[in-house]
């Protein structure tokens, strides 16, 4: 038990002091997830509200392959991304093994599918309440996306923020085609994971608040900037 | 304006769900000015007619003929919901919506949304979320909303259902202001006395097609049909 206190003191000194090395690995972390998150966003969002509005043949088989891969495990992820970056991978000549666009390639993929079907159930329902009136209004299919994004925005955000506290605790797959390499791919989890194992409880505590600080800072600042929780402000 | 998109045909329009007929066989030629009230009890097909011409539901047979192609008709039509369908923006944003799906200037978005938020008495509330305003408040800007477009022809289902009398009376002055205008008007409605007070033509439906149709004054007054007559005196058709 008095471990634990000691630890909890020390993180708490690291963490006031704005220790050098908890500052780089917690901005990096942030570097990682928020890109990305981004470029999830970006593909996410549209196609899950394209599978919402869209009839096509093999929809069911869709949604249900994209439901599916939600539960990809990320330490497959990991393996696979680091093949296909790996020097004899088919993308080896890029060089991008044990750098953080291969982390952030490797969060993209674990992340996308989770935030696309939160997405597609959200804007399903939207849509099911828009459908007749966009079509009756004439709305192309570019235009009935924007709408739904713009509308369903809440809910979007929900599922942002789901991917992004996905890829903020996410440890296997950045584990693997990171690296952890200090200065270099070294993040919050991947310390976590080091500094306890070799015994280093301080610090291992003081980027686990870090981590658990930031998701709540991160969830609270976008509701804040999205301001749709406040009565009356559209 | 008027003559380009109307007459509209519909010729031996079937529609089919589920193995059940639920409109048709329908003939008829809907010309460019009139206003036209849909009549006929619960289930008769009202709702299906109004959304066959218009092309929100789908024709299982038969076809709705326009004048013009079938993307450039829809442009110049407009519907409105027995339950008004407010997108969650705010009255203004709900009032520009049609006019900056068509690509519109903003300056004349804004002139527009000013001109039609006064029409309907929401000058106050243009920053008000529009799902939050009462029921004849969203009626009366879903109305706006499909006349700010200025349409050749405007589709109401059942517009005034479940609303006040002076809701039901600022909605009928905006629809007689938007007939005299030169826009179509076909509105379906249970009410008799609206149908007395509105209509220059009477479309009678029962079972899924026209029973009857003629001037407002001889359907009304002398109905043909056992069918209309029965309706008109109040009595349960089955």
């Amino acid at each position: 038990m008095d471990d634990i206190w000691a630890g909890l003191a020390a993180a708490f000194r690291l963490i006031v002091t704005l220790d050098a090395d908890l500052v780089e690995i917690t901005l990096r972390s942030l570097q990682v997830s928020l890109s990305a998150l981004a470029i999830a966003c970006l593909i996410a969002l549209p196609l899950g509200t394209w599978l919402a509005i869209r009839r096509f043949r093999y929809r069911r088989w869709a949604i249900a392959v994209l439901n599916a891969l939600m539960g990809l495990p990320p330490v497959v992820v990991g393996l696979i991304v680091y093949l296909l970056l790996s020097r004899s991978g088919p993308f080896g000549v890029l060089g991008l093994l044990f750098t953080p666009t291969a982390m952030i390639i490797a969060q993209v993929i674990i992340i996308t599918p989770l935030i696309a079907s939160v997405t597609h159930q959200a804007m399903r329902d939207l849509w099911a309440e828009y459908h007749d009136l966009l079509i009756s209004l004439n709305a192309t299919p570019g235009q009935r996306i924007l709408t739904l994004i713009l509308d369903g925005r809440r809910a979007l955000l929900t599922a942002a923020l789901a991917g992004f506290g996905r890829a903020i605790g996410e440890v296997g797959a950045i584990m693997i085609v990171g690296g952890n390499i200090d200065h270099a791919t070294r993040v919050l989890t991947t310390a976590i994971a080091l500094e306890t194992g070799r015994g280093d409880f301080a610090l291992a505590l003081g980027l686990g608040f870090v981590l658990i600080l930031l998701a709540l800072t991160v969830n609270l600042v976008t509701h804040a900037l999205s301001r749709t929780e406040q009565e009356g402000r559209w | 304006m008027v003559t380009a998109l109307l007459p509209v045909r519909v010729k031996q329009a079937v529609v089919r769900r589920r193995g059940k007929t639920l409109l048709g066989p329908v003939d008829l030629e809907l010309g460019p000015r009139g206003f036209t009230i849909v009549l006929g009890p619960n289930g008769a097909g009202k709702t299906t007619l109004l959304k066959t011409i218009h092309g929100l539901s789908r024709l299982s047979s038969g076809h709705v003929k326009w004048s013009l192609p079938a993307a450039e008709a829809r442009q110049r039509q407009g519907y409105v919901f027995q339950s008004p369908i407010m997108l969650r923006r705010s009255v203004r944003a709900n009032l520009a919506y049609p006019l900056r799906l068509a690509g519109a200037r903003q300056k004349d978005i804004a002139e527009a949304v000013e001109h039609w938020a006064g029409a309907i008495g929401l000058s106050g509330a243009l920053d008000r979320p529009a799902p939050q305003l009462s029921g004849g408040e969203k009626q009366k800007l879903a109305l706006a909303r499909a006349l700010i477009r200025s349409p050749d022809i405007l589709f109401l289902d059942e517009p005034c259902a479940n609303l006040d009398g002076r809701s039901m009376r600022e909605i009928e002055t905006l629809l007689q202001k938007a007939h005299d205008a030169g826009t179509r008007i076909v509105m379906s409605t249970h009410d008799l006395a609206q149908a007395q007070r509105l209509a220059t033509d009477i479309l009678f439906l029962f079972n899924g097609t026209v029973h009857e149709s003629g001037p407002a004054e001889q359907c009304l007054r002398s109905p043909r049909t056992a069918e209309l007559a029965a309706f008109l005196r109040g009595d349960i058709l089955e």
